[in-house]
């Protein structure tokens, strides 16, 4: 390791220097909305035990989950979960190593955003 | 003078020779989310905002009881990898260790709560 060059390395490029694009902007949306997803999961956990405990329970967990702002947060995890389980898809896809050019990558990103939408606006219709 | 060549000095300093597994983990949950996901989203949305009889006399029904229970079970497992390579990216040293353990605490309490809710609604 004596020899090893420290300096005059070429510096990965950061984040903050890129212009915004549809796939990176995509790409971090799978993110942000996998993670932002576990507080919805935690209110239909509660909701579940609240109804699995008594009445009066869940009546007060049912109150909050469809209040104005528990319909909000609901509706918005339900985009958040539509998104990501589209944008999941288009990881199961490129792992088979197909769809990487930056074509069908984009054609592929307006289709998960365009679906995303499509579906939930079809659930809320259904449910 | 350099007295390593290039391949030599580059040799041991690749990836951590793990996570093909947590890969592989997240691809087969990912997979039977697939099937899971919409048949929750149908099963448990007609239910949020139905009355304490309605919802109970639904999930005693044995179809509603397993697809919620599979739900709970593989969405936690699936969210506990996700949260692991999201704080692996942004979190290092002592930090990392503890937000993953406690990361996976949280899922797995969670999934354990919402089994419990399920089996006592579902008997």
């Amino acid at each position: 390791m004596a020899d090893v060059n420290r300096g005059n390395r070429p510096l990965s490029p950061h984040l903050t220097i890129y212009r915004p694009q549809l796939t990176s902007m995509t790409s971090i949306l799978t993110r942000i909305t996998g993670n932002a997803l576990l507080i919805s999961s935690l209110l239909v956990v509660w909701w579940f035990l609240a109804a699995a405990t008594s009445p009066a329970y869940f009546d007060y967990a049912n109150a909050v989950l469809t209040s104005w702002f528990g319909d909000l947060v609901m509706t918005l995890s339900l985009w958040g979960l539509w998104y990501h389980t589209l944008a999941g898809v288009r990881h199961l896809i490129w792992d088979q190593g197909i769809g990487l050019d930056l074509e069908t990558a984009y054609k592929m990103g307006y289709a998960v955003i365009g679906g995303s939408v499509l579906l939930t606006v079809l659930t809320i219709v259904i449910v | 003078m350099s007295y390593l060549t290039d391949r030599k000095r580059a040799v041991g300093l690749g990836s951590a020779k793990t996570g093909t597994e947590h890969h592989w983990s997240m691809t087969v949950s990912s997979g039977a989310l697939l099937i899971l996901i919409p048949l929750f989203v149908f099963t448990f949305g007609p239910m949020l905002g139905a009355s304490y009889e309605e919802v109970t006399a639904h999930f005693n029904r044995p179809f509603p009881a397993v697809v919620a229970g599979l739900t709970i079970i593989v969405t936690f497992k699936h969210f506990a990898g996700g949260v692991q390579a999201l704080i692996e990216d942004y979190v290092h040293g002592l930090a990392q260790k503890v937000a993953i353990v406690a990361m996976t605490c949280v899922s797995y309490a969670a999934m354990a709560v919402g089994l419990y809710a399920i089996v006592r609604l579902a008997l």
